[in-house]
């Protein structure tokens, strides 16, 4: 007999399996994915989500056979009451009676309902926004700069202390320190006490003293050889050695802007979360080197940190050029747009300082639109104060839409939307045309 | 009796107990091996194929569920399919592992889970590295129908080969063929046509050979030539082609990969792989209630036997009982999760009531079983009945009045006719045989695979394949799948397909399914 351990074998044997399925029943677990994104928060999502999907998409049909009509023998087990004649009521259809006759019964047909996967993160994500695609971002990839990232080239002699490599360096110390025969410093410290011990002794006999002028001699020479023989030379000194590797890199930023203003209800503010929040999850997902940045406004701007964008309460008045203007500068001092590709997504109720709106449009026509690649706008709809239709800020932007291609602009009334128009605004298609 | 080259541990260091507590370790397992192969080989007088035991994971555990225990396997969205399922079952704990998954191949490979106690590592010993072992080592379905020697190797092969195809092919074409050929698997099983035993090695060589040959002779000029030339000689003849097809044919299989005009020889050896794959797997439903019924007597009788003769403590056997009587629990027909038999139960119950038989017979026994009541030799008797019978035959020849009584077997009478259903054998005296009779019809193969054949092809028209079902008694096909798997063996034939169900008494046509050709 043999005993064979297979703990430590490779795990995982069934990942590529499961993969072919999630592949096979690709369009029912998107749409299984979507349903549960749009249901819930998407920052519960894509944390060890479970999914239904209908199991059409994965049926093994076979041939078998199914009782319909006629006469059967059922034998089964556990008779209390019954004697021979006896008549039963017949179960409910379906219900009981089954499963007599192995392999016959209790498949019919269409076998499980659904099917439940549990998605990783990362496969739910990647279910999530499969086709979506920052718009034009391939535009300016070739005219970007090339990032410097440093990798790993072997040693060398010199260098920063940081990149000491201890280990090395110490290895060279002792393989040296045991060639040139540098004593250990018990070494001395032992013969300095016999020295002394010797010193000491009073009167001291003939054999006595020429130990003690052999010890000194020996003591010399070790306190020489101590100090002419370092413990760590220059020469066993090596550091890690780092080349700069150009890296392309795409360099993207986008530009949140979200109107906090009392006239956004609260109903309002959490839609229009929701939509950066989504927006936010993939830009992470999707682009590892996409800088972001939250500017928030009611009658001023400000730019925050992500916390404070989704989490903290703020209201007051609303001036949209205010925000405008603010991201306008940040853009100029931090993302010339030579350099950078630069996308903005406003959300707003559409409620503006009626003064402002002529402000708003001129900022956005003239000095923002030439220099970025995509203006996504939402309008949260539904609120009370306007009425639904036409704000002055959609009928402002909607004429500048018509000018210019890379302005998009939708309308959202409900969570359930929140998705389809990001959708809309991300999909592929938008650049395909060109791809 | 096999010669077991066991690691170390000498058998003379007979009393004394092997372990206490828990915990075990690989000394342990060896030494419980050591003493359970003892009492296997010398008082159950077993033949087993070589064991090997592997120790594994619970995660590794629903990979062996997912392949049957086999341990390579081709990649398939099915396998991933089953796998998700069980994966889902365990975590939400719906499902509990079984303590052991065991393997009918040469060397016989015992998969053990790591969270077992020693006491139970000892008793899933006893259960499958002899009781199945022995099972099928000396089955005659399992002698007959499975070549346990090459069936890792075959497998090895097929995922070579399977992933090859993949390469060069691509997945979606592969695919496209294992889809339908999994489909028809159940109807890719010689079940009458000779119990020819299935030389795996020579398969594998067999293979290559022909794909060199193939790759040997490929000339791409054939390709150019007009096709339909050989068509027109086949006139009347169509009595005679049939005959060279060998219709009619019950194994879809092997007739799409002999005759289906479409497929490429890559796509022939896919076919043959699944065929294969399922012929080993045949025997094993058949023979399932005997083969949980041996393996559980044999735990049964060992672990009893390491007790009385010192070498497991109390506590131990307590957890043995304790194991098996919820193994062999057999809820009654009210008591919810289905009416089926418990296959370890009744299985363990006939193979205890057989010793009873052999040893202390009543009256009746002698009456019922005149052959064997108490012929002393229980051990021999179960040997024999090991051999050479099935569930069925089993059944029929050995379901005793007692095991009737004990189980309160009863049979109903459903006729979709009545608006009722029908008591009409109880376990006394008029009902015995009748009881016995039905039960062994349920394992009768015939219950359970659909008798499907291939009748013919019109040769002549469109190349159309019919197929002939022939019901039982108010059993059509479900209709759904049926199409869906017609439009599969469309999709391998190449061309039309129609299937009818007849009566099998009358002759008429009760229903009719057709597919066309895909593409």
């Amino acid at each position: 007999m043999d005993i064979i351990d297979r703990r430590p074998n490779p795990h995982g044997k069934n990942l590529e399996n499961r993969r072919r399925v999630l592949q096979r029943a690709r369009s029912a677990v998107q749409t299984a994915v979507r349903d549960a994104v749009a249901r819930g928060r998407i920052r519960e999502v894509g944390q060890g989500n479970a999914v239904s999907v209908p199991s059409d998409s994965l049926h093994e049909p076979s041939l078998h056979r199914v009782f319909s009509e006629g006469v059967r023998e059922i034998v089964l087990t556990g008779n209390r009451e019954f004697s021979r004649g006896d008549r039963l009521q017949r179960p409910p259809s379906g219900a009981g009676g089954q499963g007599s006759g192995a392999g016959q019964a209790g498949e019919s047909g269409g076998g499980e309902d659904s099917f439940r996967f549990v998605l990783s993160r990362d496969e739910f994500l990647d279910l999530f926004f499969d086709d979506l695609e920052l718009p034009d971002l391939l535009k300016r990839e070739i005219s970007t700069t090339e990032n410097g990232v440093p990798a790993r080239s072997g040693l060398s002699n010199e260098g920063a202390p940081s990149h000491l490599d201890l280990g090395r360096t110490m290895r060279r110390s002792i393989a040296r320190r045991l060639g040139l025969g540098r004593p250990k410093p018990a070494e001395l410290q032992e013969v300095e006490e016999r020295i002394a011990e010797l010193e000491a002794l009073r009167p001291a006999s003939a054999e006595d003293l020429e130990e003690l002028e052999g010890l000194r001699e020996r003591r010399g020479t070790l306190r020489q050889r101590l100090a002419r023989i370092p413990w760590v030379d220059p020469v066993d000194l090596r550091f890690r050695r780092y080349t700069i590797m150009p890296q392309p890199a795409t360099r993207a930023v986008m530009f949140c802007i979200m109107d906090v203003s009392g006239s956004m209800t609260e109903r309002m503010k959490d839609l229009a979360k929701q939509f950066f929040l989504l927006l936010h999850v993939f830009l992470e997902r999707r682009y590892k080197k996409v800088e972001i940045v939250f500017i928030r406004h009611a009658e001023s701007a400000e730019e925050v940190d992500e916390d404070a964008f989704f989490h903290d309460p703020r209201t007051g008045g609303t001036i949209v050029s205010s925000a405008l203007e603010l991201m306008h500068t940040i853009q100029r001092e931090r993302f010339p747009s030579a350099n950078w590709n630069i996308y903005v997504a406003q959300a707003s109720d559409g409620d503006n300082a009626s003064s402002d709106t002529m402000r708003t449009a001129s900022l956005l026509r003239d000095d923002i639109l030439p220099a970025v690649q995509y203006y996504a706008y939402i309008e949260i709809t539904g609120s009370g104060a306007v009425i639904r239709g036409e704000t002055d800020l959609w009928r402002s932007y909607r004429a500048i839409a018509d000018e210019n291609d890379h302005l998009a602009i939708r309308q959202v009334g409900d969570r359930k939307e929140i998705f389809p128009v990001f959708r809309d605004l991300f999909s592929r298609q938008h650049h395909s045309a060109e791809a | 009796m096999d010669q077991i080259v066991s690691g170390g541990g000498s058998p003379a260091r007979s009393g004394g107990l092997l372990y206490s507590g828990n915990d075990w370790n690989f000394q342990i397992i060896r030494d419980c091996y050591d003493a359970i192969e003892e009492i296997a080989t010398r008082e159950l007088g077993l033949e087993i194929y070589t064991n090997r035991v592997e120790i594994i994971t619970s995660e590794q555990m629903l990979d062996v569920y997912t392949a049957h225990g086999m341990p390579v396997g081709y990649k398939h969205w099915s396998f991933g399919k089953r796998f998700i399922g069980h994966e889902n079952a365990y975590r939400r704990g719906l499902m509990g592992l079984a303590y052991e998954v065991v393997i009918n191949s040469d060397p016989c490979i015992s998969y053990l889970m790591e969270e077992n106690s020693a006491t139970m590592q000892a008793l899933v010993i006893a259960h499958a590295a002899f009781g199945h072992n022995h099972f099928f080592r000396n089955n005659r379905l399992f002698r007959e129908w499975t070549d346990p020697s090459d069936i890792l190797d075959y497998l090895e092969f097929a995922r070579g080969y399977i992933a090859r195809c993949e390469e060069r092919h691509g997945l979606r074409a592969v695919e496209r063929v294992l889809d339908a050929a999994h489909a028809l698997q159940n109807q890719g099983v010689n079940r009458h046509s000779g119990a020819r035993k299935l030389d795996l090695k020579a398969e594998q060589q067999r293979a290559k050979e022909r794909r060199a040959y193939e790759d040997s002779v490929f000339n791409d000029l054939w390709r150019t030539l007009p096709t339909e030339a050989g068509d027109a000689a086949g006139t009347a003849e169509g009595a005679h082609a049939r005959r060279l097809l060998g219709l009619p044919e019950e194994n879809l299989l092997y007739f799409l990969e002999k005759n289906a005009p479409r497929l490429a020889p890559w796509e022939r050896e896919i076919i043959r792989i699944v065929r294969m794959i399922a012929q080993y797997f045949y025997p094993q439903p058949q023979v399932k209630m005997m083969n949980e019924g041996c393996a559980t007597w044999v735990h049964v009788y060992i672990m009893r036997r390491l007790h009385e003769l010192g070498r497991i403590d109390d506590a131990a056997y307590l957890e043995v009982i304790h194991s098996t009587s919820n193994v062999i629990n057999q809820p009654g027909f009210d008591a919810g999760g289905g009416a089926s038999f418990n296959p370890y139960a009744l299985g363990y119950a006939m193979m205890t009531d057989i010793v009873r038989i052999c040893t202390e017979p009543t009256a009746e026994d002698r009456e019922w079983f005149p052959d064997i009541a108490g012929n002393g030799d229980a051990i021999g008797t179960l040997r024999h009945a090991w051999a050479e019978y099935r569930d069925e035959s089993f059944i029929q020849q050995f379901l005793s009045p007692k095991v009737i009584r004990d189980f309160r077997m009863f049979r109903l009478n459903d006729d979709t006719a009545q608006p009722y259903l029908l008591v009409d054998a109880i376990h006394d005296e008029a009902g015995y045989r009748d009881i016995r009779r039905s039960l062994a019809r349920v394992y009768d193969p015939g219950t359970f695979y659909t008798e499907i054949e291939i009748v013919d092809v019109d040769l002549l028209g469109d190349r159309t394949l019919k197929l002939e079902h022939r019901t039982r008694a108010g059993q059509l096909l479900q209709a759904g799948d049926t199409r869906q798997t017609l439009d599969y063996l469309a999709s391998l034939w190449g061309y039309g397909v129609v299937l009818n169900e007849v009566d099998a008494q009358t002759g008429t046509v009760l229903a009719t399914h057709s597919a066309g050709p895909s593409q």
